[in-house]
């Protein structure tokens, strides 16, 4: 017994799913989902690749050509689908730890070549299946079962950083802002380029039970109360924006797409070699 | 008849793969392998297939997955410490079934050792490198033109047993130049992975025929939507924590080879029928091997060569034959012993083994080995 | 009758009350549990609760007895 959106999209049989009450990975899965609905596509041309984390379940609930693959490796292993096939929408689940720390190599890469691949980025600042450890995004001075003390590294932006590398579209949306990061994921697989949808995410048992946040509900209510918008965060300072969950899209540029321009190489050789042919 | 090029054997590599259909690379450049992706670059847009260069050794095995994944016959090329450096991948491609072949030019280690030197310490890694228990076929070829043929085996076996197969070439044979004639493509045998379309399978796309040993394979994107997972999974792809499930799937990986060595294994014997002495080699080391037999023979000594094409799985059963018409088996291998543990293993007391290496990245040479051979 | 109705799976519910949290007409509730339809009636059918349960576990569908004439607002 299913809504409509969940029966046409994910894989009935196989929910309810494994995560914990209150975790946001559900609905980031369906904001993926009800994009995919919006734009139409064509379910057999839709692959999703997942990493390995909470998040990358993700992949085994959803009714698409899917696969899990390893830890921080999501984005390399799309990369081969999409070029051997470019035709298909490659879509990428993946945590904040899978994409940002082991797989950080792979993500600002695939940015740089501008491959066309849609990342969507269930961002809860924790790792969640391994128990709670802090992650690249855990914020300075919150705590994980790794930081006791709390954490002394700086965090990561993960849309910033894949801006910075050369991703051609960048967003930022969180699980209480549905409308809004559908819309975003829904802008982001039809950008002819790299796209990220960095989601905030929010994980109830682990880093809110860490770090005193209160209930799924509190946390959700934190982000719609200290939610900026993109527009009004570039007017801020670094101090004004310190707890803020930003939401909006941070860049939409046109970069050529990598897949395109190999297919330039492989016809401009086809037609030397009729050339050659012909002469 | 086919055409006569000089070649060195890293572009043999990279002209006998195409030939076997071979239209996805994706790799690192790393010595002594790098002429295999520069090849690459220039081939596979000439023929429809895909380059890319990745950012490191491991989204290049990712990516030549991924690529298997969406249809296409896709390899990888590297050396010691990018091999190492794929290890993990190479165990998701065994337990997803992807077909896909990795290439190995070995040189000396450990890390980053004598990397323009010769040396064949990557046996074990080849068969053990990747966590868990998992089926390995590693081919070694001992000649460009051997490596021609013997890179479309490597795509067939991949293709045909759903499995990862590692091409275990050394220095030597990757950057040596012979003349060789390049087959005609209608006299080349071509083996694709068994597609079919699921519904037969109940929607199971893991589900085994009766009297198969591989599920059939459907690209993504043409209609079949499944899952693929690096999880324990059941016939259905899902992921499952049931014991029996997850052994019966861990079994018939391992089985599917196993069960198969009369199809799989290859070896050479040269000068065996009357030998007293044996030297078992592989890849480049055979070709001093050969000459050192050659030069027993002209002393007098009954000198042969048993030489194991499939390093894994290994020819043990043709070896095991052969240790009990031999008086004598010499191992000859650029390390400091790693196929003579399987020798031993295989020989047991059917006669005595002895075993001649090379650690310093230098090469053993056919007087080394003839002075093994001779010390008895 | 209403156009919509609202449809509960309890079975998929894990009880963490963001639906009942953000209904802006309080029709529901968590009871033990799961959540609980306590005020059907002042339903608007925004559709909060369906888009931001992770569970799966609510959501509004078509009134069959009325007809299909509901268009989601999203």
């Amino acid at each position: 017994m299913a809504s409509e959106l969940i029966d046409k999209y994910m894989r009935p049989e196989h929910l309810p799913h494994i995560w914990c009450p209150g975790c946001g990975n559900g609905i980031i899965m369906r904001d993926v989902a009800q994009a995919i609905e919006n734009l139409g596509l064509d379910h057999d041309k839709v692959v999703i690749v997942s990493g390995i984390g909470c998040s990358s379940r993700a992949a085994g609930y959803m009714d698409f050509n899917t696969i899990h693959t390893t830890h921080g490796r999501a984005i390399a292993f799309a990369t081969g689908i999409k070029l051997a096939n470019p035709e298909l929408n490659v879509i990428v689940l993946a945590g904040d730890g899978d994409i940002s720390a082991i797989g950080g190599n792979h993500l600002i890469h695939a940015a740089r070549r501008n491959i066309g691949i849609t990342v969507v980025v269930f961002n809860n600042n924790i790792y969640g299946m391994t128990g709670g450890q802090y992650s690249p995004t855990t914020p300075r001075g919150e705590k994980g079962t790794t930081a006791p003390y709390g954490n002394i590294d700086r965090s990561f932006d993960i849309a910033g950083l894949a801006y910075g590398a050369g991703a051609s579209f960048a967003a930022r949306g969180s699980v209480y802002h549905v409308q809004q990061t559908i819309s975003y994921i829904q802008q982001g697989i039809s950008h002819k380029g790299f796209s990220i949808i960095d989601v905030a995410d929010i994980c109830p048992t682990y880093y809110g039970r860490k770090n005193k946040k209160g209930s799924a509900v509190d946390m959700m209510k934190y982000q719609r109360d200290n939610a900026v918008m993109q527009d009004k965060a570039v007017t801020m300072t670094a101090e004004e924006l310190k707890g803020k969950v930003v939401i909006g899209v941070l860049a939409q540029v046109n970069y050529p797409e990598f897949t395109k321009e190999y297919q330039k190489i492989i016809d401009r050789l086809g037609r030397e070699a009729e050339e050659r042919e012909r002469s | 008849m086919g055409k006569t090029v000089l070649m060195q054997g890293n572009e043999a590599v990279v002209e006998g793969a195409i030939a076997a259909g071979m239209r996805f690379y994706a790799g690192y450049p790393i010595t002594p392998s790098t002429e295999i992706a520069e090849q690459s670059a220039v081939r596979l847009p000439q023929v429809g297939g895909k380059f890319i260069q990745m950012e490191d050794e491991i989204s290049s095995m990712a990516a030549t997955i991924g690529a298997s994944a969406a249809g296409v016959k896709a390899m990888t090329a590297s050396s010691g410490p990018g091999f190492s450096l794929k290890q993990e991948n190479l165990g998701y491609a065994c337990i997803t079934e992807i077909p896909c072949v990795v290439v190995d030019v070995q040189r000396s280690g450990p890390s980053t050792g004598l990397p323009t030197s010769p040396s064949q310490a990557d046996v074990m890694q080849a068969k053990w490198g990747t966590h868990g228990d998992h089926p390995v076929i590693a081919l070694s070829p001992s000649s460009v033109r051997e490596t021609y043929d013997l890179i479309i085996r490597a795509f067939n076996l991949s293709e045909k047993y759903r499995t990862p197969v590692i091409f275990l070439m050394d220095e030597i044979v990757g950057h040596l130049r012979e003349g060789i004639e390049i087959p005609d493509p209608k006299d080349i045998e071509i083996i694709n992975r068994p597609v079919k379309k699921f519904a037969k399978q109940n929607g199971l796309p893991y589900h085994v025929e009766e009297g198969e040993w591989v599920p059939t394979m459907l690209p993504f994107g043409k209609g079949q939507r499944y899952h693929i997972t690096g999880l324990a999974h059941s016939e259905s792809g899902f992921p499952t924590n049931d014991n029996a499930t997850a052994g019966k799937l861990v079994r018939r990986l391992i089985d599917k080879v196993e069960k198969n060595l009369d199809d799989i294994v290859t070896y050479e014997e040269v000068m065996c029928e009357d030998a007293d002495v044996a030297v078992v080699c592989f890849g480049g080391t055979a070709r001093a091997a050969q000459s050192a037999i050659e030069q027993a023979r002209e002393k007098g000594i009954k000198a042969g060569m048993f030489r194991p094409i499939t390093v894994w799985p290994f020819p043990g059963k043709q070896l095991e034959a052969l240790s009990k018409k031999v008086k004598r088996i010499v191992v000859a291998e650029h390390n400091d012993g790693q196929m003579l543990l399987e020798v031993q293993r295989v020989v047991k007391n059917n006669c005595k083994v002895d075993f001649v290496g090379k650690i310093d990245g230098s090469v053993l040479t056919p007087p080394v080995i003839l002075s093994k051979i001779e010390e008895e | 009758m209403a156009q919509k109705k609202l449809v509960l799976n309890s079975a998929w519910c894990k009880g963490c009350g963001i639906c009942a949290a953000f209904c802006p007409k309080q029709v529901l509730a968590i009871s033990g549990e799961k959540v609980a339809i306590v005020n059907q009636d002042a339903c608007i059918f925004c559709g909060q609760c369906e888009q931001r349960c992770p569970d799966y576990a609510i959501y509004i569908e078509d009134n069959e007895e009325v007809g299909n004439q509901w268009v989601r607002p999203y």
